[in-house]
């Protein structure tokens, strides 16, 4: 059972209609019983950075996460803002991220004589970057993703970057380490190359 | 790079969709569930759907088929028609709309695009403009499915809702609607200047030069269209098309963004 966090901050219904799509048994929910009994999390998340992690500890499942993802190391995918709360930081807020990945979140900014529109909304490209267990195996290449973000990771580490984009300039647009995904783009709207990434996590992933 | 979006605009009527010509004389087109399947097999880069008597009835969005639609929808969708609360722009998040457009609502009601805004973040709400043009040339604002003018000015207008955090900005020229002849690049390029937030286009495209002309000419970030996605040649047979990427590579060679 994969099990689709809901804690008012996300497009569950569209991340449960893909996984529906790769023949998945998934349902959304924010009981903490029911996050337990998952075998993996979807971490969506639409919004603003305090809101969400505010939203995460207001319906009791900031412990929880942190308990099935750090200690038991149950897969999880984030996407979009709940890629980022996974990061330590957030220009976009003063609350601490969940910390699960050495990287922090920035705004973006345009170089010097550079016109950037933000947000940074549109389909793009990814380049893969490392093998992240499988998660993008079989993905039509180019990968081409859904993107819908102001702010994106930086890596402070070595080796957590799974794929990267170009906006501007270079920058990372999806994480991993062990079992922890973390991805910018929106794959559950990403057609045919979205479809093939949740398909991977469901019937393959269990760590990078 | 980033590409700029080609969006299907899709209005639904009852339980069917239609297409309309300057805002009236609705033809249907078909069933919207086995239409989204067929954009979806194309890989359209993103959908709108305007229930266009929502409004006007005085009722909330059809949640049911939404969500019907929706379940057949693997790119972005974005949905419009009859929303006029944040409990609304909730229940559509629920049935796996990412975007919801405020049309009349945002007009009346400065604060409910705030609180959507504060509350969805900004790339969740669109603001959707009607425009039409007066026997003088001045352009203005209508609301209520175009039944009521506001005399409001567009870019004025446009500002204010950018001011208020609205992600993006839709813009459909009443009198360009279903008559495929080119978009009104003046009235874009008016908006697309007066704010920094993305403007998508709508409104008189029937052909792949029509809609890189907006792009090229008029600073648009995304263009939309009803007929040429729905109708094909001179006797308007309903036909579900859609750019080949070949095609629509064409268009993101003369646009290349930063």
């Amino acid at each position: 059972m994969i099990v689709v966090v809901d804690y008012d901050t996300g497009n569950v219904g569209s991340v449960l209609n893909m996984l529906k799509k790769v023949g998945a048994k998934a349902l959304v929910s924010r009981d903490p019983e029911v996050l337990r009994g998952a075998d993996k999390l979807v971490l969506p998340g639409v919004g603003a950075f305090d809101e969400a992690i505010g939203n995460l500890r207001r319906f009791g499942l900031y412990d929880v996460l942190n308990q099935l993802v750090v200690e038991e190391r149950r897969p999880i995918l984030g996407v979009c803002l709940g890629a980022q709360l996974m990061a330590r930081s957030s220009e976009e807020g003063v609350q601490p991220g969940l910390g699960w990945l050495n990287a922090h979140i920035v705004r973006f900014r345009a170089t010097e004589g550079q016109v950037l529109r933000v947000p940074h909304m549109g389909w793009n490209t990814a380049q893969a970057e490392a093998e992240g267990g499988g998660i993008f195996r079989e993905v039509a290449q180019p990968m081409r993703f859904y993107f819908v973000h102001s702010y994106h990771m930086v890596v402070d580490e070595p080796g957590l970057e799974l794929t990267s984009s170009v906006y501007g300039s270079r920058f990372t647009s999806a994480m991993g380490r062990d079992n922890i995904l973390s991805m910018q783009f929106h794959p559950e709207k990403s057609h045919k190359y979205g479809l093939q990434v949740y398909r991977n996590f469901v019937e393959s992933f269990e760590s990078c | 790079m980033l590409k700029p979006r080609v969006i299907p605009c899709l209005l639904l009527r009852g339980r069917g969709l239609c297409k309309t010509v300057k805002f009236s004389d609705p033809k249907y087109v078909g069933d919207p569930v086995n239409a989204v399947k067929i954009f979806n097999e194309k890989e359209v880069d993103e959908l709108l759907l305007l229930d266009i008597t929502a409004t006007l009835e005085k009722r909330e969005p059809n949640y049911e088929l939404i969500g019907d639609v929706a379940g057949e929808c693997f790119m972005p969708l974005a949905y419009g028609g009859g929303v006029a609360s944040v409990d609304h722009i909730r229940k559509l998040h629920r049935v796996g709309v990412e975007k919801v457009s405020l049309n009349s609502a945002a007009f009346h009601n400065r604060r409910l695009v705030e609180e959507s805004c504060a509350i969805f973040g900004s790339s969740s709400i669109v603001a959707a403009i009607d425009v039409k043009k007066t026997l003088f040339g001045k352009y203005e604002v209508w609301i209520n499915s175009g039944k009521t003018n506001t005399k409001e000015d567009p870019a004025h207008y446009a500002e204010r809702l950018a001011g208020l955090g609205v992600g993006e900005i839709l813009v459909n020229s009443i009198d360009r609607d279903g008559t495929m002849g080119g978009f009104d690049l003046t009235l874009l390029k008016s908006i697309s200047s007066a704010v920094d937030t993305p403007v998508i286009a709508c409104g008189g495209a029937g052909t792949l030069n029509h809609l890189r002309e907006a792009i090229d000419k008029s600073g648009v970030n995304a263009v939309a269209a009803g007929s040429m996605f729905v109708f094909h040649g001179k006797h308007k047979a309903v036909l579900i098309n859609y750019p080949t990427p070949v095609e629509l590579e064409t268009l993101r060679l003369v646009n290349s963004p930063p």
